[in-house]
């Protein structure tokens, strides 16, 4: 396993040998230096700590800021584990670049989706609705409907689908194909949508 | 649009310049098996949108009576070459008010000299 943290810059397209348009997310993916390595005989796991992007040293608080200065590295502004198999080929300091990926790969993309606020229930959780629009009715539209029965159980079981806030959870996308990559602009062009707006974090992970 | 993204797109520069209402001939690559030959599709434009990377262009003709349209991507590498034939005097980007009319009402006027 292995991965790297990177920004989403935005959807385009491009074309491939056969003259057809491919869809593409464009993703600037790294540098990351590696802050901390994780062994599985110290940890209990392989893991590498990443830091990707530049944050001013103000804002971070100062038990964050030691794990810089520790080892002598500029302060990040997204500090995050991912699982590796290799770590030993991996010391502090080192960069971990867009070229550990090849084009072809099939990569899985995490990130926060787009929050989309206070839901209702056709649009949170695909309801149809109530009814018509006339007959007589108003308001039914875009309602849920019953939320349970009267004598028996006379309460609302738990888990009920209602509406409320949708959006700004943490999603991942599998099975991503790694169009092109461009690694003197560290960039990773993979085919298809990824969650989240323009210039959210995004992590890539390859199994 | 993003920069990065912009510099990201190959454009296709050797098209002429053509607008909604010109008259054109798009000569399109098709791929039969390992040979390749030419089509032409011959029509109007009706519309022109998007920019960079997904900028397309509607081309619309009558084959044996029926309207036709195709959709082409500007930038796309099956198009061979754009043939200018007839520029058109039209008032409009969209010229979807075509499809409704039919024979001597559909005909678009040319370019006043």
């Amino acid at each position: 396993m292995l991965g790297l943290l990177g920004k989403k810059i935005g959807m385009s397209n491009i074309y491939n040998a056969e003259g057809n348009i491919i869809p593409v997310t464009v993703i600037q993916a790294g540098p990351c230096t590696i802050v901390n390595v994780r062994t599985k005989d110290k940890n209990g796991y392989n893991a590498l700590q990443l830091a990707f992007s530049v944050r001013k040293e103000k804002s971070l608080s100062k038990p964050v800021l030691g794990q810089y200065k520790k080892n002598n590295l500029t302060p990040a502004e997204v500090l995050k584990e991912i699982r590796f198999a290799d770590v030993e080929n991996y010391k502090i300091g080192d960069e971990v670049k867009v070229s550990i990926f090849k084009e072809g790969d099939k990569i899985k993309v995490k990130s926060k989706s787009k929050g989309k606020g206070f839901q209702g229930v056709v649009k949170r959780h695909g309801f149809g609705g109530v009814g018509l629009v006339t007959h007589g009715q108003s308001d039914r539209v875009r309602a849920p409907g019953s939320i349970g029965a009267s004598s028996y159980p006379s309460r609302v079981f738990k888990g009920q689908k209602m509406a409320g806030r949708l959006g700004y959870e943490n999603v991942t996308i599998s099975n991503l194909k790694v169009v092109k990559i461009i690694p003197e602009q560290n960039l990773i062009l993979v085919k298809g949508a990824v969650p989240g707006a323009n210039n959210s974090i995004v992590e890539l992970i390859k199994k | 649009m993003n920069s990065i993204i912009n510099n990201l797109v190959e454009t296709q520069t050797e098209l002429p310049k053509f607008s909604s209402g010109d008259h054109i001939k798009v000569h399109v690559r098709v791929i039969e098996g390992d040979k390749e030959r030419i089509q032409s599709f011959e029509g109007d434009v009706i519309s022109i949108r998007g920019n960079g990377a997904s900028k397309t262009f509607t081309v619309r003709k009558i084959s044996s009576g029926v309207g036709v349209e195709r959709i082409f991507p500007y930038n796309s590498p099956k198009i061979a070459k754009v043939e200018l034939l007839k520029e058109g005097y039209v008032r409009r980007a969209k010229l979807y008010y075509l499809r409704k009319l039919s024979g001597k009402a559909a005909r678009i006027k040319g370019k006043k000299a």
